[in-house]
């Protein structure tokens, strides 16, 4: 693997203020935040597939947000190529858009319903003046027949009711190949489509990755999934990441408490395999009030008080393997 | 065929369909199983399979435009499509009740938890006064693990998992000989998903009750269900104890959803795709209806849809590759 980072994230932070009613904002004075990304640090290297996976209120789908900067961060900082993309203006922000691309989740609401195929994919073309009329046709046609449908003039100008989710979430992935970016950030992208076409658009996104030399964020809550794609994966905990390694490393060797948990909890297709699930205390604590300490302490069956007093950092406990537990190991 | 009356449920031929301005559309086609006492039969397909609109005709629920065009449900001997309206709400809930998938809008929002119990319980046992019923619901919370003063909560209070144990709860409340639970975790995360399989388990063995667990993911009904019935566009395919099934797995489609889901457990591991999508059910192709996507179609599959063929003695396969086998 190319040893070239493409994306380097430094203490992102990202939090949302809390609405209140009309008499608690007269009567107190603080605010409260929903922490959704507090404090993270990775990179993800050219070529690689680099997973964050949690469960729902984690955090993964602001951080992607954040990446692409469709949001603003509330303190951090995030690089692409070494150029730090977030105090970037508008103009150049348009410029590295064009190589920084994101593919979200529901391929039912992300394509316009009025515009057909043909436009929503040359779209990009337009806004940064690529191309227009028959080359633009041209490169929208070429596109389609990469993604795999094919013949490409047979979709290019139907709407996207005519399609199925499988063929809807193949538009959304060329819209945002058509600039020819370097880095995808996909939000759970298959978590829509049917199982048995899962593995389809997977192995496509795995194909083009090869051909155009793309990079991946990819972010998941399906961990079975996690490990068929990623080299490397990140365990998210309430706007945290826990755990951070190989694919190797975190699936046979996972040492946060939580991780362990997430594995053990999901389902095998396998009828003779005796579950061993490891039993959690308790629910995700609130992104509002999160516990002092470690923030998984509530929930660990490992908890010490030094979990309760202070929060474990998330050190390099083997080589490439991050963890933040003191317990890790033990 | 001859009636064994000593199942809990049987069904026979059913067929439903619904009525579009485009169309008709066959949504449930000639479906036959049986369900004992305390089994689980795990129902696995993907979207358009047929696979809810055959659990909601169990309570009498399909939705308009749809209708039960045949078939019989045998419940304890007694056919339920033949209830009045009276009986048809005598068994919904008490007989056999339903656990949906999604537990944030399955519960009324304006209520109380504790005024769901009372309702549902004085409507079924108009004798059980308030307090009565209250100390059942504190009960099944106990059972299913919610602090029992929760039951003062509005539902917006509880985290999504609680509110699927309220479900869970709500659907035992009349003590029913079977359970429907339609995706019961698809909403929940993974650990969560994990405690209420557990829990689901842990109740139907306490109370005996049959289970017909309904789900898109194979690899929850290979782990949880004595039996699987895999349904592909409206009509079963393959139905077998899980261990034959995952064994000796022999319709084309079983087994390229078994090869198309990942295995946390295994080291290395290559999926492959079923080729093609789901038939579009206003236009099915003519004869198998998974022709199309099959990597074993011969000549006779475009022309006449295979019967099911039993190949063992409980394990039933809709494909003309087991042809030599007796067909039903």
């Amino acid at each position: 693997m190319n040893e070239k980072e493409i994306i380097r994230v430094e203490h992102l932070k990202k939090y949302f203020p809390v609405e209140k009613g009309f008499l608690e904002k007269l009567l107190t004075r603080t605010r409260n935040y929903v922490k959704a990304v507090d404090d993270i640090n990775f990179t993800v290297q050219e070529g690689e597939v680099f997973t964050l996976a949690g469960e729902s209120g984690c955090g993964k789908s602001t951080t992607g947000k954040l990446i692409t900067r469709l949001m603003p961060p509330t303190s951090g900082r995030i690089y692409f190529h070494n150029t730090d993309i977030t105090a970037t203006h508008k103009e150049q922000l348009r410029v590295i858009r064009r190589k920084l691309q994101i593919i979200f989740q529901d391929p039912y609401a992300s394509l316009n319903p009025r515009m057909r195929i043909g436009q929503s994919v040359g779209h990009p073309l337009e806004i940064h003046g690529i191309a227009k009329g028959t080359e633009k046709r041209k490169k929208v046609l070429e596109i389609l027949e990469r993604i795999g449908l094919a013949p490409p003039e047979q979709f290019v100008d139907l709407y996207p009711y005519q399609l199925s989710g499988g063929q809807r979430q193949r538009i959304a992935m060329a819209r945002s190949l058509i600039l020819k970016p370097e880095f995808i950030v996909a939000d759970e992208p298959v978590s829509m489509i049917d199982v048995s076409l899962r593995t389809t658009i997977i192995d496509l996104m795995l194909d083009l990755r090869r051909e155009l030399e793309l990079t991946y964020l990819f972010i998941t809550h399906d961990l079975a999934i996690a490990k068929y794609i990623s080299d490397r994966v990140a365990i998210m905990y309430l706007g945290k990441i826990v755990e951070m390694g190989s694919k190797q490393e975190i699936f046979m060797n996972p040492m946060h408490p939580y991780t362990q948990a997430l594995l053990s909890a999901i389902p095998v297709p396998n009828p003779q395999r005796q579950r061993k699930t490891l039993e959690l205390k308790g629910e995700v604590s609130s992104a509002i009030n999160i516990p002092p300490g470690c923030r998984f302490n509530p929930r660990c069956p490992y908890a010490t008080q030094k979990c309760i007093e202070t929060e474990p950092e998330l050190i390099e406990a083997t080589k490439g393997h991050f963890v933040a537990c003191y317990q890790a190991g033990t | 065929m001859m009636e064994k009356p000593a199942h809990l449920l049987t069904i026979e031929g059913l067929t439903v369909e619904y009525w579009a301005r485009r169309g008709r559309i066959r949504a449930v086609e000639d479906v036959s199983f049986s369900m004992d006492k305390s089994e689980t039969l795990g129902i696995v397909g993907e979207s358009g399979s047929g696979k809810s609109t055959l659990g909601l005709s169990l309570i009498h629920l399909v939705p308009y435009p749809g209708r039960i065009v045949r078939g019989t449900i045998l419940l304890e001997g007694q056919n339920i499509l033949k209830f009045g309206n009276e009986k048809t709400r005598d068994l919904r809930g008490r007989r056999i009740s339903y656990i949906f998938q999604d537990p944030m809008t399955s519960l009324n929002p304006v209520e109380r938890i504790r005024n769901h119990f009372v309702e549902l319980i004085q409507t079924h046992e108009p004798k059980v006064t308030e307090t009565e019923a209250i100390a059942r619901a504190t009960k099944l919370f106990k059972d299913v693990g919610i602090q029992p003063e929760r039951i003062d909560d509005y539902p917006h209070q509880l985290s999504g998992g609680m509110r699927q144990r309220v479900m869970i709860a709500l659907a035992l409340a009349l003590n029913p000989s079977v359970v429907v639970a339609d995706e019961p975790t698809t909403a929940l995360d993974v650990i969560v998903q994990a405690k209420i399989l557990d829990l689901l388990k842990t109740l139907q063995h306490a109370y005996g009750m049959a289970l017909l667990l309904i789900t898109h993911d194979l690899s929850i009904v290979l782990e949880r269900s004595d039996k699987i019935m895999v349904m592909y566009a409206g009509r079963m395919v393959e139905e077998a104890p899980s261990t034959t099934l995952y064994a000796r797995t022999q319709h084309p489609y079983s087994q390229g959803l078994l090869k198309s889901i990942p295995n946390i457990e295994l080291a290395e591991q290559k999926l492959t795709a079923i080729r093609g999508a789901p038939p579009d059910l206003l236009n099915p192709p003519a004869g198998c209806k998974f022709w199309p996507r099959c990597a074993y179609t011969m000549e006779v599959c475009r022309i006449r849809e295979p019967p099911l063929f039993q190949t063992s003695k409980d394990h039933r396969v809709r494909c003309y590759l087991y042809s030599g086998e007796e067909a039903q």
